[in-house]
């Protein structure tokens, strides 16, 4: 079975609520939310690690899940998000060219913590 | 605003998270509205790293929706540095601008970029009034070349267009312009004092008749009706909410660093160069001021007959001198709304009872015995 990759789209906003990322699409100004597994996986998506690997070692070390019903979900979800262009999904290596975010990771707390 | 907007914002402001921005990055301009409440010197604007830091720091902070305007911000020899960043941060981007610096190679950048939406600002379908407002001979040909760029590029523009006492008859003509462009348009009838309290702009305003006509506008309101009715009597949950988003959800920083409620709001909170963002998110006593008030605390407008569905505006009624009183152009557009007036126009009409005074002393007479 080939295996899939992902990757956050560059043109699309992002920002992270209380573990919730919250998404505009650039194509269509569509707002998308995402629940924190989701979240997870969007954060993931870097084009080079594949998604079997992102649900291994982010989802199901972190939730009591069955590991191909996860897998499926987050095809699907893959897919889904490829639909509205705000992931690239690829069965070979993402890598792109354009705008790199500085920083994918959520703010340390709601509102930032002191530094 | 959508649903999941609203849910999303209701969020932000029990987290305390500052969902939205406007950054003004420069008060330059290279058009000269007669209408503009903005001084165009510079007054030592914050440097392209100043800026970025401070982009930084909104990121830390969970701001998602950033305005970047001015003044003119294709001034900026910058400025696609500082949007560079600003996108590599992920923020969702709205640009304000007249557009007449851009052009192909401008359009096809901010699409790139993946820019939201460009607000661009249109007065008049006929040159000679936009131009007379701009003050700039051929700014309209201009501003209408950058939008069919920009709109060739599968970008969202918005024409924005505030209605003066100059173009009152356009407004027609501005909507059907935008449709030929295949672009939205809004249209606003407020003109804002000056930032340094000057309120000689007011005078450019339209009067009540022409608010009347606009209200009556099935095609600007919707249903005349609806828009034009009296509202009912506010209850306790109305009295308790919140007068605006302005220093809950949203706030602004000028170009020197100056950090208000909102652009309309010219409350200095704090100044980003000498405090964190967040810092001052947090902690400012003027921001925890303007937060602490709720409709039951406005002087006048809670005893409103028009409280629950008025558009006042606490920036300007902070301009006229109390942020908890109301914003008189606010009233009048209540008033044209619905024939009643608010409490605030009712007070400021001279007492009936002392407009005619004579006064009279009798002629002292003299009497000898």
């Amino acid at each position: 079975m080939s295996r899939l990759y992902v990757a956050r789209n560059t043109r699309v906003a992002a920002r992270n609520l209380d573990g919730e990322m919250m998404i505009m699409s650039g194509k269509d100004s569509t707002l998308f939310t995402l629940n924190k597994t989701a979240t997870i996986i969007w954060q993931s998506a870097d084009g080079a690690t594949p998604l079997d690997e992102i649900v291994e070692r982010r989802i199901c070390q972190e939730y009591e899940v069955d590991p191909a019903a996860a897998l499926q979900d987050a095809e699907t979800l893959a897919r889904e998000l490829a639909a509205h262009g705000i992931l690239d999904v690829s069965e070979n290596p993402i890598v792109s060219t354009k705008l790199q975010p500085v920083n994918s990771q959520p703010p340390k707390s709601p509102a930032g913590e002191s530094r | 605003m959508s649903g999941l907007m609203q849910e999303l914002s209701a969020k932000a402001l029990t987290l305390g998270v500052p969902m939205s921005v406007q950054l003004d990055l420069t008060y330059r301009c290279n058009e000269r509205c007669v209408h503009c409440y903005l001084d165009h010197d510079d007054h030592g604007e914050m440097t392209t790293a100043e800026i970025k830091h401070l982009l930084d720091e909104m990121a830390e902070a969970g701001v998602f929706m950033l305005t970047l305007s001015g003044g003119e911000i294709f001034l900026r020899k910058d400025f696609f540095e500082i949007l560079e960043h600003a996108r590599r941060l992920t923020f969702c981007i709205k640009l304000k601008t007249n557009a007449i610096m851009i052009h192909e190679r401008e359009a096809a950048r901010i699409r790139d970029l993946g820019v939201e939406s460009i607000q661009i600002s249109i007065y008049s379908h006929r040159p000679e009034v936009h131009d007379a407002i701009t003050l700039v001979p051929g700014s309209l040909k201009r501003s209408l070349d950058a939008i069919r760029f920009l709109s060739s590029q599968g970008l969202k523009v918005i024409i924005a267009n505030v209605l003066m006492v100059q173009n009152m008859q356009d407004y027609e003509g501005v909507r059907a312009l935008a449709d030929e462009l295949g672009v939205e348009s809004t249209l606003d009838p407020t003109v804002t004092p000056m930032m340094d309290g000057d309120r000689s702009t007011l005078n450019l305003g339209v009067d009540n008749t022409a608010l009347q006509r606009l209200f009556r506008n099935e095609s600007l309101v919707g249903n005349v009706e609806e828009f034009c009715a009296v509202p009912p009597r506010p209850g306790e949950d109305e009295l308790q909410s919140l007068p605006c988003s302005a220093g809950h959800t949203a706030c602004y920083v000028s170009p020197y660093g100056d950090f208000y409620p909102c652009v309309q709001f010219p409350l200095t909170c704090g100044n980003v160069r000498q405090q964190r963002f967040v810092d001052i998110w947090r902690n400012s006593e003027q921001l925890k001021e303007v937060r602490s008030i709720r409709v039951k605390d406005l002087s006048s407008c809670s005893q409103c007959t028009h409280v629950t569905n008025c558009t006042r505006c606490p920036g300007l009624a902070y301009m006229e001198g109390n942020m908890r009183g109301p914003s008189t152009q606010d009233c009048e557009k209540s008033y044209a709304r619905t024939g009643i007036p608010s409490v605030n126009l009712q007070l400021k009409k001279p007492s009936v009872k002392n407009l005619i005074q004579i006064r009279m002393q009798p002629a002292v007479v003299a009497v000898s015995a």
